[in-house]
């Protein structure tokens, strides 16, 4: 038995001993290093090494979670104690337990989750990474300025994960990353913006250069931009823009929104809810990529699970107890925090369609590229939205001028429903990801 | 079943219970870091949340945590080694500061550093019982008064959902300048969201607040049942607001909460490592007017109980109450250690970390607008179509841009000088530099929000307040639907 599953084993026996019926924990070890570079010189290295232990004890059908990065056995003995006082003041709840020990996953697939490929290179070469990252970006042209830095980060982890009945399965990953936040500047106006790559293996990674340069180019596209007048018209959103949109419909589709009746999916399970061009997936099993895992935070086999089949929402997002409550089955998306057990999405992606994003732009007589979202105005229960925007201003089909200072608002139903063009250019560059997608109208703020 | 760990003095309590003494950190600082770096410093903290939850009528969820660790950071320059972990053990302690000190200047020799102990300079917090000693059947027995409360204020109300947090974080620094200082600091925070149906339509409202204060403060003037029922009030409101407008106008903001107005317009644009790197809107404009000359604008970190004040901040320097712009003029930065050294500027105790598990960086704590002269209905009368935003979600900026948002979660249509039909999903956007130029009334009634306020910045999240009297604001932009 590795020290990880024996760890986990005493402190769910002590949890049985102490009147727990049942109990599973959750165990994250990790080490993790990044390393900023800002104009050329070191801004800012970090390491560091963690471990947590999320414990879920259950007394009958009553309750309780307790965290702790302390691993002395002292402290444990205290968590798995106040655990279990803690799960006699909570109310019986018929639908709390753990999923059935015949449903948790037998054999953990390989999924390449954790680079291999040695050997580790030192800090040095780890901070010349950002250093030509960020030298890519300063020289591209002249306007730039300034930079709010460039940054490297690698991070290894082992997740662990056992339950009272006896079950106990672990796996590894790695990340990596690295991105570049440049200034552009031109006659007293700034203006920043960022480009990145994520990858598993540190060999996946986007050539340092070109993630500088992207970073460049998209700063200087901002510079000289302006507000517009306010105008409902097409509004198309880039790759990054779009994705947000997929995380507003997943948070609307997990199990916790619905059942506490704060969606805006509620009830629509089987309905169409979108155009019949949108089929979004959630896959957990594509291999090395970043949102990838064997088993969920109950240890139930990831899958790979269509939400929204051309338009028609087919899944919703369900741990055990959400699926319980809503007398549905789980659908394995479980996802551990220190607070107990949440919703949360694996690789979720927005079916590519077939038009290339210039030519979604070139079919807008006038009307707004979204490149850039901020601020919180999304209500999930509603799904009204209105951010704040920032962008390109599209006339006779090309892109004529930035924008900034507006406003782009509507319904999320509703976006989802007026899409009307879908580009090719899908790629998995996080946990979410969208192509460009062309919405036939919404409300732009501004003048 | 809670120990007390308030009872005792940081210093003491990092030795008795991890054997971390002061003599230790005297070794660390002095034979890794002393000599050859311009700043380095430890940072042990000890963390203990707990958090009940209710919904449907009943607590389902309760669970507590605990965290340790220790930070350790060694500056040369504008550089920083930062090494953490969460094993207090000495040789994790050595490590870091080792890793923490690989960046700095390989030369130079070592320096043995004698820690002295330092008083706080301030006494804001210490409750004679913290909210996380309380004990559970109290605390369980008002979520359950509140959730009765919230329902019976509407019949609309179909869902509650309360939330009742208690944390107690111990922590103490050691600098490589020679002191040690450490600070007990609680916090509380109630959440109360309601979900009202009318028909076929549901909304989502909510409410709250808290402080570095007792259990106790919910109980005062019956505050719990005030939260409640404007929890309801919020939810059911929406059921009958209409499409917010779009496009330009006056907007009249009320006292306390919309103060995250400062925050986003101009709090995170005058934080020193922006300005250092001169990556703000705001970088060089030091005594310029940036402001109409009815605003002054205080980031106070020193006010009692509140949920944005510290006794010192997470680099150990005393909080302050600093004027950030006077009469319409930019006064100063908020620094932390590193970026005042650099800007040749004083620490002015804005140096804040989530955890030990970050470096400190610039933040704010309270940040409120002075009262003015106003009467804020005269500031509504004058008015004759506008919108009054009372309530926000949640704000965003970009520092280098200067452009803003906020999402007003209760706002009105004003209409000839009254307030009218309750509209929703209103989003302010504005510049930064500018915004608060457009300030053409300041009214007398300068309140400070309740206590709920969270920022972020770079990842990492910290309590805040915020503050303001009711103020006019001419040409805002508002992202509606309603053309």
């Amino acid at each position: 038995m590795s020290a990880d599953a024996a760890l986990l084993a005493d402190v769910l026996a002590r949890a049985t001993a102490r009147g727990a019926t049942a109990a599973d924990g959750f165990l994250i070890e990790e080490q993790s290093f990044s390393a900023s570079v800002r104009l050329g010189q070191v801004d800012t290295v970090t390491h560091s090494r963690e471990q947590r232990l999320a414990l879920r004890v259950f007394a009958g059908r009553a309750s309780a979670a307790a965290s702790t990065s302390d691993l002395s056995r002292e402290s444990l003995e205290r968590v798995v104690d106040e655990a279990t006082a803690l799960a006699r003041v909570t109310a019986e709840d018929p639908h709390a337990g753990l999923p059935d020990a015949a449903e948790l996953i037998e054999h953990v697939p390989d999924l390449q989750l954790e680079d291999h490929e040695g050997p580790e290179p030192t800090p040095e070469d780890k901070i010349e990474l950002a250093r030509r990252a960020e030298a890519a970006a300063l020289a591209a042209d002249p306007r730039i300025t300034n930079s709010e830095g460039a940054e490297y980060f690698d991070r290894r982890a082992h997740y662990a994960y056992a339950t009272s009945h006896g079950f106990a399965r672990g796996y590894s990953t790695s990340s990596f990353g690295l991105t570049v936040s440049p200034v552009a500047a031109k006659d007293g106006e700034m203006q920043r913006d960022v480009w990145y790559s994520y990858a598993r293996r540190r060999r996946a990674l986007e050539d340092a250069e070109s993630i500088g340069r992207t970073a460049a180019t998209r700063a200087l596209r901002r510079l000289g931009a302006r507000k517009v007048k306010t105008a409902e018209v097409p509004v198309i959103f880039d790759p990054d823009t779009a994705a947000s949109l997929l995380r507003s419909i997943a948070g609307a589709a997990s199990g916790p929104s619905l059942y506490r009746r704060a969606s805006f999916l509620l009830e629509r399970l089987g309905t169409r809810i979108a155009a019949p061009s949108v089929t979004i997936v959630d896959d957990g099993l594509l291999p090395g990529a970043l949102g990838s895992r064997p088993f969920d935070g109950e240890g139930l086999a990831t899958r790979r699970t269509v939400l929204v089949g051309e338009g028609k929402l087919e899944s919703y997002l369900l741990d055990s107890y959400s699926a319980r409550k809503l007398g549905l089955a789980s659908t394995h998306h479980a996802s551990r925090d220190g607070a107990g057990v949440s919703v949360g999405t694996t690789n979720l992606m927005l079916r590519p369609g077939t038009t290339s994003p210039q030519d979604l732009i070139g079919s807008v007589k006038s009307g707004f590229y979204v490149t850039e979202l901020i601020g919180f105005g999304v209500n999930g229960v509603t799904g009204d939205y209105s951010r704040g925007a920032a962008g390109m201003w599209i006339e006779d089909g090309r892109l004529a001028f930035p924008v900034e200072e507006v406003t782009v608002a509507g319904n999320l139903l509703e976006m989802f429903d007026r899409i009307e063009g879908i580009g090719n250019d899908l790629v998995l560059r996080d946990r979410v990801a969208a192509p460009t997608l062309k919405i036939a109208r919404m409300v732009v703020a501004g003048d | 079943m809670t120990e007390n760990i308030a009872r005792m003095p940081p210093e003491r309590f990092f030795s008795e219970r991890f054997d971390v003494t002061p003599s230790l950190m005297e070794r660390l600082l002095g034979s890794n870091l002393a000599g050859r770096v311009d700043d380095a410093d430890i940072y042990l903290e000890y963390r203990v949340n707990e958090e009940l939850v209710l919904e449907e009528n009943v607590v389902k969820k309760a669970s507590r945590h605990v965290s340790q660790g220790a930070g350790v950071r060694a500056q040369s320059g504008a550089r920083t080694g930062y090494a953490h972990t969460d094993d207090l053990a000495l040789k994790n302690l050595e490590e870091a500061a080792r890793q923490a000190r690989a960046i700095a200047d390989r030369s130079g020799g070592s320096g043995v550093v004698a820690v002295a102990g330092r008083g706080r300079p301030h006494d804001l917090y210490t409750l004679a019982e913290p909210p996380i000693v309380t004990e559970l059947a109290r605390k369980l027995d008002l979520l359950r008064r509140i959730d009765a409360a919230c329902r019976a204020a509407d019949p609309r109300v179909r869902q509650v959902i309360v939330s009742l947090t208690s944390e107690e974080v111990v922590m103490l620094i050691a600098t490589a300048s020679g002191w040690t200082v450490g600070d007990v600091r609680p916090l509380t925070r109630l959440n109360i969201t309601a979900i009202a149906e009318d028909g076929g339509r549901r909304e989502i409202g909510g409410f709250g607040g808290g402080g570095r204060v007792p259990f106790d403060f919910y109980l005062e003037a019956d505050r719990w049942k005030r939260f409640a029922t404007e929890a309801a009030r919020q939810a059911t409101l929406k059921l009958s607001a209409i499409d917010a407008p779009a496009g330009t106008m006056t907007v009249v903001l009320g006292p306390g909460w919309p103060g995250i107005l400062l925050h986003e317009a101009i709090g995170h644009g005058l934080e020193g490592d922006f300005n250092r790197k001169g990556v703000s809107a705001f970088a060089g404009r030091l005594g310029q007017k940036v402001a109409s000359e009815l605003v002054t604008v205080v980031d106070d970190g020193t006010i009692a109980n509140r949920r944005g004040s510290l006794n010192v901040d997470d680099e150990g320097t005393p909080t302050g109450r600093n004027v950030l712009i006077e009469n319409g003029i930019l006064r100063g930065y908020m620094q932390d250690r590193l970026n005042a050294r650099l800007m040749g500027q004083a620490p002015t105790g804005n140096g804040r970390r989530e955890s030990y598990a970050h470096p400190p960086m610039p933040r704010m704590t309270n940040t409120f607008m002075l009262a003015g002269q106003d009467d804020p209905r005269e500031i509504l009368k004058a008015v004759s179509r506008g919108l009054y935003a009372v309530n926000f979600g949640g704000g965003q900026v970009d520092i280098t841009s200067g452009k803003f948002v906020f999402s007003a979660s209760e706002a009105y249509l004003i209409e000839d000088g009254e307030i009218t039909k309750p509209v929703k999903g209103a989003t302010l956007i504005g510049n930064g530099p500018d915004a608060l130029t457009r300030v053409s009334r300041v009214g007398h009634d300068l309140a400070l929000d309740e206590g709920v306020g969270t920022c972020g910045k770079d990842g990492q999240s910290v309590p805040v307040g915020v503050g303001l009297p009711t103020i006019r604001l001419d040409g805002m932009t508002v992202g509606g639907t309603a053309v």
